[in-house]
């Protein structure tokens, strides 16, 4: 709805008029601001998110290692974004669909995703439900409403507002929250899904997590606006900015936006302020492009020491607690890593499956004459000769190419 | 003369162009400071300042137009798109704009100075999204050049004559070589030609042709070949398009037997365009059916990879197949 209303005199607006401030509740000491307006959160509840967080941490820490130690081809931390992540994922019904982009593992652990299924899909084996195509990290799981993510960035973002106004159209009373990057922001794709949103009303939560770099880019020279939050404004939109690694209020504003979506049908921009700790992939390098003097400041804000301190005041946490799911799960991750491993590679079938419904009769004939080519030179091909006479290529156990 | 890798290649040929002409721009996501995330534009920014060289946004289509609008102004400006998997959001700026500039317009304005650089390919893990070879899609659209080099001497030498050349280049780097490729490179400047392929091997019983990273792979399958005193000739074809009929339809005249290789899938890739023009013009020398190495039909794989990749193998079975029809 275009204002109507006229002025005489050549007014501009600049761009820098007004600024959107950061909701936050709980501070780094674990103790709430004054006045801060929180969540309901019940112990179950918080303790869950916690776990989640912890598990994710733990998982990321123990899979860069063995990505280090060349077990794995490549490897994606979510380091330092667990509150914003998990904590948006904790205030959506479980049956809301998440459309990732490719860091938000923590809310694929708190939906319940098992470290078995993580595994199988780091180590791309017959159990993946991906079937070993995509690389690492790139998680999907149907039964926890969490799309398969792709590498192409925000591509996920217009699909979510078609997927959220299918919702709203099927009446579950559902919604669809989409998580991206301030780089990914940028592309075409974030301005076209606002926009459709806005348009034809449709119950989506954009979650952009802000963490200051796409990869070596820092986000001032991402764009000259103060951050993406202000973009929704153009697009008549809801919009909260919100201190990412503050799990109080990250709960709190998603729920809220939640019931913006799902009620009066209205989409919403969620922008948490965070930081990228870790690398952008296991194959990037940082120091060619921030200070550790920066990255420790923003160490000291790390999310998960801020809820353990507030969990502690609550009377619902403790050392001994920290200490022993600390060795729960640094044990399941071994253990499970120990198994994916061990499990062979899909079948050289699955190669031609899913290009469409039904193998076409020409690619049939490509599987037949490859099968062919690999029992002839079987040393060449393990992983293929395996899954054609599992008596071959067992040898083959290295994740990668040559 | 000193050896240097493929990435260092490129690294000299944009240092060239740079130091020699004000008007040519070096950008793309993560090449400012950086300097790329495989380093292809290291240095770059200090030496030329930050409004030559610079990080973009993270957002193709605007990459790619802005350098439209650079080029039709009189800069020359050479854009990187990090992968040449992550091109398709520039797609229309790059099929609509750049190929139908100058035609459009009645020369009015072009866009002749622009290049585009972008790693492509597979073989390292890459899965889906890092490894495509989309050179098909580009080459069927008339007013593009689309260049390929194999090696550090041709990926400089070639680099700088995309740079220069009138008309609007896409030059798709093989991200497999750029560490791995090395070799003996002048440091000072030289071109190489855009629109001819080169016969890297004479041969008298089949003829070998590829272009990029699977000029390696040709070698390897080609050196199993000789062993069974097969003799192979090997052509670069180097530019995609407009593509080198003459260099081709020469060498199949002679030795009757042609076999093509490529990464990107089987079907509408650019194979099926040489073979079909290659049966166009040598049909009655013909001793054997034109055969393609490619990738399947399928979207690339990651585990599977060495199983979908056209590797040597592969083409030593297609030469041995071809000579014994």
């Amino acid at each position: 709805m275009t204002t109507t209303a006229q002025t005489h005199s050549p007014d501009f607006l600049a761009g820098d008029e007004y600024s959107i401030a950061t909701y936050a509740v709980l501070s780094q000491d674990g103790t709430l601001y004054d006045g801060a307006e929180g969540p309901a959160l019940e112990r179950d509840q918080a303790l869950r998110i916690y776990r989640a967080m912890l598990a994710t941490r733990v998982l990321d820490e123990r899979m860069l290692a063995a990505q280090r130690q060349g077990r794995l081809s490549f490897y994606m931390q979510c380091t330092g974004e667990e509150a914003a992540v998990i904590g948006s994922a904790a205030a959506l019904d479980d049956a809301d669909m998440i459309m990732a982009q490719y860091r938000e593992q923590g809310a694929l652990m708190y939906r319940g995703f098992s470290f078995d299924e993580f595994m199988n899909q780091l180590f791309g084996n017959e159990l993946d439900y991906g079937k070993g195509r995509q690389m690492p990290i790139h998680y999907g799981s149907r039964k926890l409403h969490y799309m398969t993510i792709s590498s192409p960035l925000a591509t996920q973002i217009p699909q979510a507002t078609g997927f959220a106004y299918g919702q709203k159209l099927a009446g579950d009373g559902l919604c669809t929250i989409v998580y991206f990057g301030e780089g990914a922001a940028s592309e075409g794709d974030f301005h076209a899904a606002l926009n459709m949103a806005a348009v034809h009303e449709a119950p989506v939560i954009f979650f952009c997590r802000n963490n200051g770099y796409a990869i070596s880019t820092p986000s001032v020279e991402q764009f000259a606006a103060d951050g993406v939050a202000p973009r929704a404004l153009g697009y008549r939109m809801h919009v909260i900015r919100v201190d990412g690694n503050d799990v109080l209020a990250v709960y709190r504003a998603t729920e809220l936006a939640r019931k913006i979506a799902v009620e009066d049908n209205k989409p919403v921009l969620i922008e948490a302020m965070t930081y990228r700790l870790a690398a952008h992939s296991s194959s990037d390098d940082p120091s060619g492009y921030r200070s550790r003097k920066e990255e420790d400041a923003w160490r000291a804000k790390d999310p998960i020491r801020r809820m353990q301190l507030w969990l502690e005041a609550q009377g619902w946490w403790d050392e001994e607690q920290e200490k022993a799911l600390q060795d729960e799960l640094r044990r399941e991750v071994l253990d499970t890593m120990k198994r994916a491993e061990k499990r062979p590679p899909p079948p050289i079938d699955s190669m031609v499956t899913d290009v469409y419904a039904d193998v076409t009769p020409a690619l049939q004939r490509q599987l037949d004459e490859l099968k062919r080519h690999v029992r002839r030179y079987p040393d060449a091909y393990p992983r293929g000769a395996r899954s054609l006479d599992p008596a071959l290529g067992q040898d083959d156990d290295s994740q990668g190419g040559d | 003369m000193p050896t240097i890798n493929m990435l260092q290649a490129i690294n000299q040929a944009l240092d060239i162009a740079m130091a020699e002409d004000d008007n040519v721009l070096c950008f793309g996501e993560d090449v400012g400071g950086f300097g790329g995330v495989f380093r292809a534009t290291s240095h770059l920014q200090e030496k030329y300042g930050k409004a030559r060289c610079f990080n973009t946004p993270l957002v193709e289509q605007g990459i790619i137009g802005f350098a439209n609008g650079l080029a039709a102004q009189g800069s020359v400006p050479v854009a990187e798109i990090q992968f040449a998997d992550y091109i398709f959001p520039a797609f229309d700026q790059i099929v609509n704009e750049t190929a139908k500039f100058r035609f459009r317009s009645g020369d009015l304005f072009n866009v002749g100075g622009m290049t585009i650089r972008t790693p492509y390919g597979g073989g390292i893990s890459g899965g889906l999204y890092h490894s495509q070879s989309p050179e098909a899609y580009f080459a069927h659209t008339p007013g593009l050049k689309i260049v390929v080099p194999r090696n550090p001497y041709e990926a400089k030498g070639l680099l700088l004559a995309a740079i220069r050349d009138p008309d609007p280049v896409l030059f798709f780097e093989p991200k497999r070589l750029y560490r791995a490729s090395t070799g003996d490179v002048p440091e000072g400047d030289y071109q190489l030609p855009i629109g001819e392929a080169e016969v890297i091997k004479e041969g008298a019983d089949v003829t070998v042709l590829g272009w990029g990273a699977q000029m390696e792979v040709i070698e390897r399958a080609v050196e199993m070949a000789e062993k069974e005193g097969i003799s192979c000739e090997v052509i670069d074809l180097r530019t995609i398009l407009p593509w080198d009929e003459d260099t081709v339809v020469e060498s199949v005249l002679k030795t009757g037997r042609l076999v093509i290789t490529h990464e990107a899938p089987r079907t509408g890739g650019f194979a099926g365009e040489i073979a079909a023009t290659i049966q166009e013009r040598c049909f009655l020398y013909l001793e054997s059916p034109i055969r393609r190495v490619t990738g399947l039909d399928t979207p690339f794989p990651l585990i599977l990879e060495k199983e979908y990749l056209p590797d040597h193998l592969k083409i030593y079975e297609a030469i041995t197949a071809s000579l014994h029809y």
